[in-house]
Order: structure tokens, then sequence, then C-alpha cells
């Protein structure tokens, strides 16, 4: 056999090309293209009263200038957004539109386009475009939209957009019986993903051939295909969209259409141009998306050793000023709580409300972190009250690894039953303990207290449903020059899929991974497929290429086997040569069997020649390709999971708070992580590594300032407090590798789990070192040094 | 609206580049747009987040906050397209592979400018805070100081063979000393 890549930190093939700096992204592409720019609102809500477009017309270079109306004469370009997600909890479901109509919602909406022979021109006619308002009171915050003084929205009584009840068991009832019970009140406030690269467009109408290209670097290529095909009255067949290379997404890039999608693919069709839009880092931050803001209410009982009993939440999500994406981020909080513990008696509310800031859309995790945040906060609470080990009261309510399959007993986002697959949590948990070294820590605490400082350390477990359907699905091709061509429709934005894609088809065909090619998110390729969010890259198109390898594979050997004049069992497939086991010599290349596979009447090239009707033996018995067969060595599978898998794992923080300035660093960060046997263990710790960066940012440095006007005060990268190398710590992991039983390569979603446990980690560590709770996260050294003044003062009274 | 035209002499990646650009042009467009080197990013426009460094007479640079016209005949440039012919840049490269430093690559050309320009005028800083100037948003930096780190350290001992059995989920050295407890 061949030497098997998966399980191997194979290098990644597209990195030779992107380290030279010869990616190819989204601005990198359509030379001569004209360039689109927008005028965006500059009010948080107002009454659009008149647009007056005469000055940026005068512009020399500028080719159009479109407000809504002019959308009007493009198929129903001009109708609301679509609502993706419909879900029985939305009472009140609003869009936007690709231009605004009457009236804008947030700061940064866009209101009119410019298209111009450069992007220099199309932003200085912005400027002469001249927008009537008629202003209205801006409502920011949750707290605005539950008092419900003013609406958003007429149509949406309350601001609220959707609300959602689940239970298990009889929370209220249990916990009334508990012996113990706790209140908490826990904030979370805003983040956003900040791709290094931001959103664009690049549509290219072609007039002969009645046919629209679109580059985009949106998360999924099938589905923004199929609503411009809707919205600009196109056919399918009509429309192609390719996704480029890709600098990022987490989450932000799979809302579609984006209002700039529509509007630059319909001005290409009607200007019969190629026309681009890049957004810059201002339009990113007021006009994309963002995530995490919610508060929440727990009400817990629990018994004398920490056992939750039952346990009943409310949250309250700001979804910003519409709801293109559902409910999918409070969704995921409310049926992601429960974690690795065994709760039975459960109830969970949420309220989704629209305020006059920026859209909610998935952010890496998805609702996710700020479960996490809650069900951990609830357990340090708890081990807090008790005057026990918090490692321990966690441990005292994990499900036991011989009770999995779990049934959670809720409904998730996919419309499916949450039923655990697999995990072993007091492994983790004790793999956790070593690599922080968690029973040592009081000897450290006591080292460093006597040094004059401030140390304290915290944990954070999380389970995480992952690979969601419906279903991803492969294409194989081997070309009579051994090349291996493989396509699979969801998109990459950084995951390394053309390196692990390649490993898993390479191992099951027998080929070389330097042989292997492959395309992702291009509509050309593959037409059907889903797109990529939820950590489920690896799980649903690594197990479609699974099979897909395999049904090629068995399509060569039956070809070989008819050549070889051997039995398709003694045949294998080592480094892209079928042989026979055990006689070297009866062998033929993969490329030859591929050239048999597709009887020929011309001889293209000299190898061609054995395919034609005199190039070998004729069986006059049969037609020159079997029933059920087809020419060519290629195939295609689907693969689609009955439910979610689930991953999980535990991080533990250790910093150290400055009792004079309040800074917060952090010392140590560990991650004990499983999501089954990893593919290529280089590409799962760079997933680590890079969702613990944005988490620790999320808990740290990142939120969205926004003012009572609705203004984003904080709308760059120097003021939104990115972390950089010297902000971020160095990452220790360790992996428990528990297969799934829902695929055929046993694996779960790896792309969000650094991310999701790191604020209620860092919130734990900071506690642990100041003695008092933290509530409110993200936490900055001005509030901590607040928050230490109030306790002061606190204790001073009492 | 169109502004004028001027036109400069830059020694670009060692090759003299005669470019013709509007005279408000950023260097960054004229990198991208005029001579068609797209390896500079724009990740903000701004000069915060290092996408579009560039090297300038030896100094680094964020290519969008540089008038282009304000260099003059015979300034020498290196870019991310340059930055890999140099035997520093080649090791950065290949330790950026092993060690799995890049992601979504965008800021990776910035990266790897930003870099070699810490590995060739070596001031008195650590890895991380050379970097500190460029932002990443994939790779929670890790990986690509590990790279930064084992390049400087193939640097001085003056020989890469000694690297070539490791595997890229290794700690270097340089990067353990950080743990603290």
């Amino acid at each position: 056999m061949s030497t098997r890549t998966v399980g191997s930190p194979v290098q990644r093939r597209e990195d030779p090309r992107l380290v030279r700096g010869e990616g190819r992204y989204l601005d990198d592409l359509g030379e001569g293209a004209l360039a689109a720019a927008f005028v965006r609102s500059p009010h948080a809500h107002a009454r659009i009263t008149d647009i007056d477009v005469e000055g940026a017309l005068d512009v020399e270079g500028v080719v159009a200038v479109w407000t809504w109306e002019d959308l009007c004469d493009v198929g129903e370009a001009a109708e609301p957004l679509p609502m993706l997600l419909p879900h029985p909890s939305i009472e009140h479901p609003v869009t936007g539109y690709a231009l605004a109509k009457e009236a804008v919602l947030h700061v940064g909406e866009a209101v009119a386009m410019v298209v111009a022979t450069d992007r220099y021109i199309a932003e200085d006619a912005c400027a002469r475009v001249r927008v009537g308002y008629d202003v209205l009171p801006a409502l920011v915050g949750v707290a605005a939209a539950r008092a419900a003084d003013q609406l958003v929205h007429e149509q949406a009584p309350g601001n609220r957009g959707a609300y959602l009840e689940q239970h298990i068991g009889n929370a209220a009832g249990a916990i009334a019986a508990a012996p113990h019970t706790l209140d908490l009140d826990l904030d979370i406030e805003r983040s956003a993903c900040m791709p290094m690269e931001g959103k664009g467009v690049l549509a290219r109408w072609d007039p002969e051939e009645h046919r629209l290209r679109v580059h985009s670097s949106t998360q999924t290529s099938t589905g923004l295909r199929a609503v411009l095909g809707a919205k600009l009255g196109l056919p399918l067949s009509s429309v192609e969209v390719v996704v480029p290379d890709v600098g990022g997404g987490f989450g932000v890039k799979i809302n579609h259409p984006w209002p700039e999608e529509l509007a630059v693919a319909a001005a290409a069709m009607r200007l019969h141009a190629q026309v681009k839009w890049v957004e810059d880092r201002r339009e990113h931050f007021i006009s994309s998306a963002h995530e995490r803001q919610q508060l929440q209410h727990v009400r817990v009982g629990f018994d004398d050793d920490g056992r939750v009993l039952g346990l009943e939440v409310e949250l309250w999500h700001d979804h910003g000023a519409y709801m293109p994406y559902g409910v999918i981020v409070p969704l995921n909080t409310s049926t992601h709580i429960i974690g690795p513990y065994r709760i039975r008696d459960f109830s969970v509310t949420f309220t989704s409300l629209y305020t006059n800031t920026v859209i909610v859309t998935p952010y890496r995790g998805a609702g996710r972190p700020q479960a996490a945040y809650l069900m951990e906060r609830t357990m340090d609470a708890i081990a807090r009250a008790l005057r026990l080990d918090r490692a321990a009261v966690r441990a005292a309510n994990f499900i036991q690894p011989d009770e999995f399959p779990w049934d959670l007993g809720l409904v998730l986002q996919d419309g499916r039953m949450g039923i655990y697959d697999s995990g072993d949590f007091p492994a983790s948990l004790d793999k956790l303990k070593t690599l922080v070294g968690w029973d040592d820590f009081e000897a450290y605490r006591q080292q460093a207290r006597a040094e004059g400082r401030r140390v304290g350390i915290g944990m954070g477990c999380y389970v995480e449903g992952t690979g969601a359907g419906p279903y991803e699905g492969g294409h194989i091709e081997v070309e009579t020059n051994g090349r291996i061509n493989v396509a699979t429709g969801l998109t990459t934005q950084g995951q390394g899929h053309e390196t692990v894609f390649a490993q898993i088809v390479a191992d099951e065909l027998g080929v070389r991974v330097e042989d292997v090619h492959v395309t992702t998110g291009d509509t050309r390729r593959m037409g059907y497929s889903v797109g990529t969010w939820g950590s489920r890259g690896a799980v649903m198109s690594g197990n479609a290429l699974l099979l897909t390898a395999r049904r090629v594979k068995e399509r060569a050997l039956r070809i070989a086997a008819e050549a070889l004049e051997a039995n398709v069992d003694d045949l294998e497939i080592e480094d892209g040569i079928v042989r026979v086991k055990g006689a070297p010599d009866a062998q033929i290349p993969l490329p030859m069997v591929a050239v048999l596979s597709n009887p020929l009447r011309y001889a293209f090239d000299e190898t061609a020649r054995a395919a034609t009707q005199f190039g070998g033996k004729v069986d006059e018995t049969k037609p020159p390709i079997a029933d059920a067969e087809h020419p060519g060595l290629e195939g295609s599978e689907f693969f689609s999971p009955v439910r979610t898998t689930f991953a999980n794992g535990m991080h533990a923080a250790i910093v150290e708070t400055d009792p004079a300035t309040a800074d917060i660093r952090i010392l140590r960060y560990c991650v004990v992580h499983d999501c089954g046997p990893m593919l290529n263990p280089m590409v799962v710790e760079g997933q680590v590594h890079g969702g613990v960066a944005q988490g620790v940012g999320g808990a740290l440095y990142e939120r969205l300032a926004y003012d009572s006007d609705g203004q984003l005060l904080n709308a760059s990268f120097m003021d939104f407090l990115m972390p950089f190398a010297t902000e971020v710590p160095h990452i220790e992991t360790d992996h428990l590798e528990t297969p799934s039983p829902l695929n055929p390569l046993g694996i779960k979603g790896a792309g969000e789990a650094g991310t999701i446990p790191t604020s209620a980690a860092i919130a734990a560590a900071i506690e642990d070192a100041e003695g008092f709770p933290i509530t409110r996260m993200p936490i900055s050294p001005a509030q901590l040094w607040e928050l230490r003044a109030e306790h002061a003062a606190h204790d001073k009274e009492s | 609206m169109l502004s004028p035209l001027v036109e400069r002499s830059w020694h670009v990646n060692g090759t003299l580049a005669t470019v013709a650009f509007a005279a408000d042009a950023r260097l960054l467009d004229v990198l991208r747009d005029t001579l068609a080197m797209t390896g500079a990013k724009e990740g903000c426009g701004e000069g915060e987040c290092g996408a579009c460094s560039v090297v300038v007479d030896g100094e680094l640079r964020v290519s969008c906050l540089q008038l282009a016209a304000a260099l003059p005949d015979g300034t020498t440039i290196t870019t991310a397209e340059g930055v890999v012919h140099s035997t520093t840049g080649e090791r950065l490269r290949r330790m950026m592979l092993d060690r799995g430093g890049v992601q979504c690559g965008f800021c990776t050309p910035g990266m790897m400018v930003a870099a070699w320009w810490y590995l060739e005028t070596k001031p008195p800083i650590d890895a991380r805070t050379a970097l500190a100037g460029n932002l990443c948003r994939c790779t929670g930096y890790q990986n690509i100081v590990r790279a930064v780190c084992r390049a400087a350290e193939l640097r001085r001992e003056g020989e890469d063979s000694a690297d070539s059995t490791e595997t890229g989920t290794t700690t270097d050295t340089g990067e353990a000393s950080e743990v603290t407890s």
C-alpha cells in the first residue's frame, strides 16, 4: 500500500503560491473592470426624503449612479433581500434592500451606488450624491430594545423579531426542590469576524452568451448563484459563481446576497460590463455583520456536590436592524448551553431583538461562545457558593463515556434532534488538568503572591454541534495524463481544503497527493453544495470525497481487472499503479486505466490509440460501455449524514492582573480538543490557534462601541483593538481523538472550537485572581480597575 | 478630477522599473495596478494592518499610506514578490510552509516582508514585537512566530539541512520560553 497521508502534518499545497504573494484574491482579478462604490447612510434611523444624483453624474469617468428605483428594472432586484433561514420562532421577519428604499435602519446601509472607470473617481462621485434625510431617534442596545420606548420596525411590536422556548424535563420543579439555588445576570458585548480581506464581488456580463459570471468572496457559491438567478430573473444555467482565494471568512461571508453582490451583478447586466466592488475596512465595520451581544439570566438549582438539578435560562439577543440570517445565532446559544453536563431538567427562552445597528449573523462559534460562557460562569458560581474545586464540580456533572449516544432532547439549527455521538469528558479533563498543572496551581499562586504578583486560573468546557447537513458532494476525474481533478462545492477561506481533501482522495485512490488537484466553490465544477459554515467542511466534503474516491477506485479496478485478466479482489492501487497482489509484473498505470475507461473513435495521441476500435481485443458479446457504466474514469457521490456530530474541548487560562494598573496578561493558555481522528494535525492545530486568538480578542480587547445615536465610534483596526502577535499568548494543545460513528472518516468539525470557551476561561481566571465575580465580557483593564473600586467600596461598607 | 501623471524610475525587487501614475496615487495602487505586483494587499487602507508592507530604502513601510509620487527616482523597493529571492527570504518561505504559518494567506505577503526586514536588519526586539505591525485573523500568530524564530536560528547556524526532519507540530525553544509556570 502507498504511505497513508491522512493523519500526518502534510505541508499545505496552497502555501507555495500564497507565501510568494501569488494568491488570487478578489481584488487581484478583473483588470480593467469598472469600479463600484456606495453612498452609505450617515444616520442610524432616518426616512429618505430625496436623492439627487446629478452632481455625481457630472463627474468625468462616472458611468452610472443607481438608487433603489434603478433596481426596479432588473428582475426582482428591488424586492426585499431574502429571509434565508425561515424558523417557526420568527414572528416578524424584516430584511433590507440592495439599495435602501424609503428608510435607513443603521449607519452604513447602502443608499446609492456609483459605477465609474476607477475606484478613486467612484468614491469622489459618491461625495456628490445628495441624500435628504428625515432623521429619527436611534435605538441601540438590548436594554433599549426590550424597553421598546420606540420601534425599529413598526411591524415588529416590542422590537421582537423572534421568540423561542425549549424545555426538557421540569426545570422549575427541579430548582424549587433543590437544596441550593443561584441567580446570575451575564452580559456579552459585540465583536465581529474581521477577516483581513473584506467582502468583494466582480460581476461580468457576457452579452453574446447572455451569461453572468460572478466572482465573490462568498462562503457559499451555490447559495449565491441561486439567489442571483432568482433576483435577476436569469435561468440558473446562465449564472456562474466562482470563489477565488478568500482572505478569511469566519462567518461574515455566508450571508447572501450581500446588498453589494446583488447591486453589482445587476449593474454588470444592465451596463453590459464587468463591475467590481471591494469592501474597504470602514465599510466592513459599518455595513457587514457583527455578533455576540446577549444579555443572559440564569437560575440554577444544585445539590451539595454541585450537581445541577435544574437550569432555567432567559436570553435576550441583539440581531441588529434586519434578520436575513434568521435566528441561527440565538438558536445555537440556546441548544449549546448544556455542554458536557448531565442536565435533564432544563428550560431556555430567547428573545431576538431589532436595534438600529449593523445586522448580526454568525461569527466563528455562532452563538456557542455565549452558551459556553453562560454555562461555565454558572459552574464557577456553583463551585464558589459551595467552596468546591471548580474542576471537581464539572467532573460531578459530566456525561460519562458509556452514556453515548446522549440525547440532548433539543432541536438544533438543522431542524434535527441533538444527540451527542462521541466524547470522553473525564479523560479530556484529566488531560487538561495535567497540561495546565491544575492541581499544582495553589503553590504557584502562593509563590507569585510572595513576589507581589496576582495570578488566577480558570477553565471552560464546551460541546459543539459540527458537520451539519444537509449534504455536500464530491466529483473526481482521473485524466489520461494521470492528473486527478477533484471538485467539491463548498468554499475555502484558508482552512487548507486543497491539502486535506487531496490527502483523503490520494489515500483512498492509491495515488500521490501531488497528483491530486482540488477545486472548491466553483459552480462550474459542482452545482450542488451548501457552503462553508459551522465547522462542516472536513466532515461534509471530506466524507463526500472519501465516498467518491471509493466509487472511482471500484471502477478503476473493474476496468483494470478486465485488461489484466485478473480478479478484482486480487488488485491493489499503489502510487498510481494498479497491480495484482503478489504478481508485480501484472500491472497497469492508472492513467492507462483512464484511457481504457473511455472507448474512443479518434486517437488524440499515442496513449489514446489503446482505446480506439482496433486498439485492443474486442468482446463481440458486449457493448463498448457496459450497462450502468459511463465513459471516463470519474464519478460523483454525496454525503448526507442523519444528524450533526458533536466535537468537544476544554480550555484553561492562567492570567496575571497587575495590582496597580489592572493590566491583564495571559501567562498560559492550554487547550484539549476532541474532533475525532485528525486528518492533518498541523491544519487542526492552526484552526485551534486562530480560534483561540479570536477568543482572546473577544475576551480582552474587541467591542463595537455604539453611541446612543447609533454611530459606531471604533470603526477602524486602530480602535477595535484586534490583537497582534504581542497580545495573543502561546497556546499549548493536547488532543483526544474519540471517533464519531456518524461518518466513515469518524471525524468531527474543528473550525470553531478554539473560539468557543475562551471568554469563559479567561473570565474565570480573572475572577480567580481578583476574588470577585466577572459577569460582563469583554473586560478591559479600565473596567477591571472600576470593578476593583466598586468591590473595595462595597467591602468597606459591609 | 483626474490627477496629472508623474513618472518615476525605481529599483523594484532588484529591477529598474519606470512607471507613470496619477500624482495622487498610493504606492500600494502603483504596485498593484501599474506594476501588476499584487502581493501587497489592502487590509485596511489606514496603515493599521500591515498587509501592504514593503521595504523602501531599507525601511519597513505600509504602502497604503505612502504617496507614490513622494518617492524619488532611484528609490529601492522590496515587495513580497522580491523577498523570496534572497537567502533569508527562501529560509522564511520554507519555514512558513513547514510550521504551518499560512492559512488564508491574505496577510502572508506583508508578514513575509516584515519578517524578512526583521531578519535582515536584526533590530534588538523579539519576533512577536517585530511582527506587531501586522494583523493576522487566521493563525493566532503562533506558527508564524515559530517560522520566523526557526528561520532566525537557521540564519545564525548558517545552514539549513539540520531542519529537514522536523515536522510542523514541534515547538521551538524560542516559543517554549514564553511558558511561565
